[in-house]
């Protein structure tokens, strides 16, 4: 069987950067693995620009931005297979794959980075009544056929959902010929980013109607229309609300899971709140040597934190190759506790003895809140109380712990971080 | 002369159960279908269950031919090659009050001659499935009971059929029926066929064409029954189909595994006006979300990957018509298949061949086919299997299905072979991609190309489900 130090699960954004790190900090035999035709993952259907602000201080277009990456993979001649899909990890890291060059294959790996992103939620999840006809597309279905293949898949357009594909959808649609009538957001806010709905839909005057879901699917064929309507604050539907809209394509944006599948078989523990694997503070998950980074592990707005945290991700699963037991921890798992009004925090706990000098913990929080404080405590103690204006579960969060502040609380139990209001 | 010995119209498991039957003669067979593929109305929205037969009442057609059919799909599945499972079921019995009715159906299963059935208590039942309801008081277990791919066994069926000489025309909607001196002259939209026999199997149609013939007029209502379809995380929920004790519109919601290791929740029962009415409605799915949650306990009911209706043929009296109007000898209906439909369609084909018989007689064909081989999955093989198919074929180690893991072989496979797909459902029903998870999020646009690719088609023209249903309307800035 061959052998390699670092297998890396997955060729978009998140595995391009852990595999460069990787190479970077030290490591020879890394492989990195992309079930696509190319290297980039989704980053190549995201043609528009505003990647990149934070890590080249340049506005890309996604491919523009996969192409930075993808260069360094060349330049430090990291391996590559294309058209490959991985079957099987065992817990003991041989990885089964498969594409039609070289058939069903395994390889031993000493670490593994699992960076296999996300799918989108489909209409089923969301048990949209109806009929079920051709014309219900996701919006990365749709991105994909528009963006790379040149197709339209419909002239009228209703998109449920506000999440950021759905909001660059909207623009991109409208760009190609399509008529955009309405977004409809169930909740009472939208799940995009702020900037998204200035720029796809405030620009081009497409109304978003928020606390509003679709209730009903026309057409047995090729979809005729929808019918939209305003829903309480439990998200059932307000009678008498119902509008209908003509329209012949329906894009639902209405979330992201992370794809686990090959990581549950091989028994990471998970994260029920992310739906990714639950991460310490070298993004190590339960099974040692095998790391987690980019939209498998949780989702994120921006593909510059994807590239951090994965590169964060390649220099650990590096160093465990390296160093082995040395770098084991030898002091206690802190865990992090997310309390009120924070849904989940990325890493959920810390080894302090093992972490480095400064460690960005991630977060989403479950509304809207204005004028509020992201505070931390230590055990019962207030250490950081940081004031924001506003916190919305669209934009990821952020806090960065160091070493130096840890180490002031020898008996430290756990972390605890929480939105208090003023 | 006739154009056709026996014209079939309606291409579900009843209409391709009797041309695969009828395959075996020497004589000249068609089905008629008006969709763009077999299996598009009641044949592929229903729960897949092969029943017992101990819900019929004894004596009646539905009680005989279920019985029959539950014992002929074990060798069909064989024969066939479509996926059949024997994995038994429960139906539970929620208080001591209602213990009597369970014991009718346990005596009128005996007297159905249903084999093995027995009365389980509350311990019992829990051992067996510790995901049902602590409220269960006993159960009537059946273990003869099976779950089958209802898509697989009606291609399979058609497969058959056609290979042994059947001819089927798609897109072909009958509009009416006349009886001549001898045999029937057909109109549809395709022109005109002529007939010495006509087999009615057009489900919740049947009672129009009946009544085109027969003076003794039959009624069919279109009984909707709405389901919730679970990811394969979920589908060792329970092992066992999980029925609650029947109620005035059948047999209530199920909670059962799939074939493919999904899990599925439903029917609702509800009569509608309208034959084409196969909509979801927020009612129904929650009621069928209620219903299994009344049965099964921690459904985890966030696993919903799709919902869907299908539409039953339930005919007034609650029968299976099949058989010769008196004033129409010649025509042979298949009229009010609900369930168990699925289960009882071999028998049916063997009922139908055996009235022919009794007319005509029928001489067997020599060369008559009897198996068939599905479409090989490379899930099933060996690692070394594995290995060797994708040398000897490179297409079987690309996979265009991530969530079922399907490979490019397969869908090839599914569009070449006979009677083979020609749009994405057809695709679908074949070979299982886009029904997973993502529900054909990320394989469409790969599968749709192979489709154009194989079938020497403009993408424009690629379609989810035959006519009217096109995926693309145009290309980018093509009206600005």
């Amino acid at each position: 069987m061959k052998e390699y130090d670092i297998v890396i699960i997955g060729g978009g954004p998140a595995g391009l950067a852990a595999a460069v790190s990787a190479k970077k900090n030290g490591i020879e035999r890394v492989l990195l693995l992309e079930r696509d035709k190319e290297l980039g993952g989704i980053l190549n259907q995201c043609i528009h620009n505003g990647f990149g602000l934070h890590t080249f201080k340049e506005e890309l277009t996604g491919p523009e931005y996969a192409e930075k990456f993808i260069q360094q993979v060349y330049e430090e001649n990291i391996e590559y297979k294309l058209n490959t899909m991985v079957m099987n990890i065992s817990p003991k890291k041989v990885v089964t794959a498969m594409n039609h060059e070289e058939g069903l294959f395994e390889m031993q790996a000493k670490a593994v980075v699992l960076a296999m992103g996300c799918r989108e939620r489909a209409r089923g999840a969301l048990n949209i009544p109806g009929y079920r006809p051709a014309g219900i597309f996701s919006a990365g279905t749709a991105q994909r056929l528009v963006n790379m293949e040149g197709y339209l898949p419909g002239r009228e357009v209703v998109i449920l959902g506000s999440g950021d594909i759905g909001l660059i959808m909207a623009r991109r649609m409208t760009f190609e010929g399509a008529k955009v009538k309405v977004v409809a957001e169930r909740m009472p806010y939208s799940g995009g980013l702020k900037r998204n709905i200035v720029q796809c839909l405030d620009d081009y005057g497409i109304p978003l109607k928020l606390s509003h879901t679709v209730v009903d699917i026309k057409g047995k064929k090729r979809l005729e229309g929808v019918v939209l309507a305003e829903v309480d604050e439990k998200g059932n539907p307000i009678p008498l609300t119902e509008e209908f809209y003509s329209c012949d394509t329906l894009l639902l944006s209405v979330g992201l899971i992370p794809e686990n599948e090959i990581s549950n078989a091989m028994g990471v523990e998970m994260n029920p709140v992310t739906m990714g694997p639950e991460v310490n503070e070298i993004l190590e998950t339960n099974i040692e040597g095998v790391f987690a980074c980019g939209n498998v592990l949780h989702v994120h707005d921006l593909v510059d934190f994807v590239s951090q945290e994965a590169a964060t991700a390649g220099k650990n699963a590096a160093l465990y190759v390296k160093m082995g037991n040395a770098r084991k921890s030898t002091g206690e798992k802190i865990p992090l506790n997310a309390k009120e009004g924070i849904r989940y925090t990325v890493p959920g706990s810390i080894h302090v003895d093992r972490m480095d000098e400064n460690l960005m913990v991630r977060f989403r929080v479950d509304g809207i809140y204005k004028n509020c404080y992201i505070s931390a405590y230590f055990n019962n103690e207030r250490v950081i109380h940081k004031k924001r204006s506003i916190l919305a579960p669209g934009e990821m969060e952020e806090l960065k712990l160091t070493k130096e502040q840890l180490l002031h609380y020898p008996n430290l139990k756990t972390i605890t971080v929480k939105v208090e209001e003023v | 002369m006739f154009d056709y010995d026996v014209i079939i119209i309606g291409g579900g498991v009843s209409g391709c159960a009797c041309a695969r039957e009828l395959s075996r003669y020497k004589i000249k067979v068609c089905v008629l279908e008006k969709e763009e593929d077999v299996c598009s109305g009641t044949s592929k929205a229903n729960s897949g269950i092969v029943h017992g037969g101990y819900d019929a009442k004894p004596g009646s057609l539905i009680s005989k031919l279920n019985v029959r059919g539950n014992e002929m799909m074990e060798q069909l599945s064989k024969d066939l090659d479509f996926p059949f499972k024997r994995n038994g079921s429960l139906v539970l019995c929620l208080n001591e009050r209602d213990m009597p009715n369970l014991k009718v159906l346990y005596d009128r299963g005996i007297a159905n001659g249903v084999k093995d059935l027995q009365i389980l208590n509350k311990e019992e039942v829990l051992f067996m499935e510790p995901n049902i309801s602590h409220n269960v008081y006993g159960a009537l277990y059946s273990p003869s009971v099976g779950i089958v791919c209802p898509f697989q066994l009606n291609i399979a069926l058609a497969e058959n059929a056609y290979v042994n000489g059947v001819s089927f025309k798609f897109h072909t909607e009958v509009f009416q029926i006349k009886k001549r001196d001898e045999g029937f002259e057909l109109q549809t939209n395709t022109g005109g066929y002529t007939a010495k026999y006509v087999v009615n199997a057009a489900g919740v149609y049947a009672d129009k064409f009946h009544n085109m013939v027969s003076e003794n007029k039959i009624h069919i209502t279109a009984r909707k029954g709405e389901y919730c379809l679970l990811d394969k995380s979920a589908g060792n929920h329970v092992s066992k189909t999980i029925f609650a004790l029947p109620g005035k519109y059948g047999k209530g919601v199920l909670v059962s595994p799939t074939v493919h290791g999904n899990l599925i929740l439903g029917p609702t029962a509800i009569d509608i006006d309208e034959k084409e009415g196969t909509n979801t409605t927020k009612e129904g799915l929650d009621q069928v979300l209620s219903k299994a949650n009344m049965i099964v306990k921690n459904l985890p009911i966030n696993q919903v990957i799709t919902s869907f209706a299908g539409l039953r043929a339930h005919e007034d009296g609650h029968e299976f018509i099949i058989g010769e109007p008196e004033d129409a000898k010649g025509f042979i209906d298949c009229a009010g298949i609900e369930s168990p439909g699925l289960t009882s369609c071999p028998a049916i084909g063997e009922m139908v061949v055996s009235i022919i018989k009794e007319n005509m007689g029928l001489e067997k064909k020599r060369d008559f086919i009897a198996k068939r081989k599905g479409i090989l999955s490379p899930n099933t093989l060996s690692k070394e299997e594995r290995i060797a198919l994708i040398k000897e074929n490179p297409a079987y180690g690309d996979i265009i299905c991530r969530c079922e893991m399907v490979t490019e072989g397969e869908v090839i496979d599914a569009i070449r072979r006979p009677l083979g797909a020609k749009s994405l459902d057809g695709i679908k029903r074949r070979t299982r991609v886009g029904y997973g998870r993502c529900q054909a999020g990320f394989c469409s646009p790969r599968t749709m190309e192979i489709l154009a690719r194989e079938r020497n088609i403009s993408i424009f023209d690629i379609t989810k489900s035959g006519k009217d249903s096109k995926l693309v309307v145009g290309t980018n800035k093509d009206t600005l």
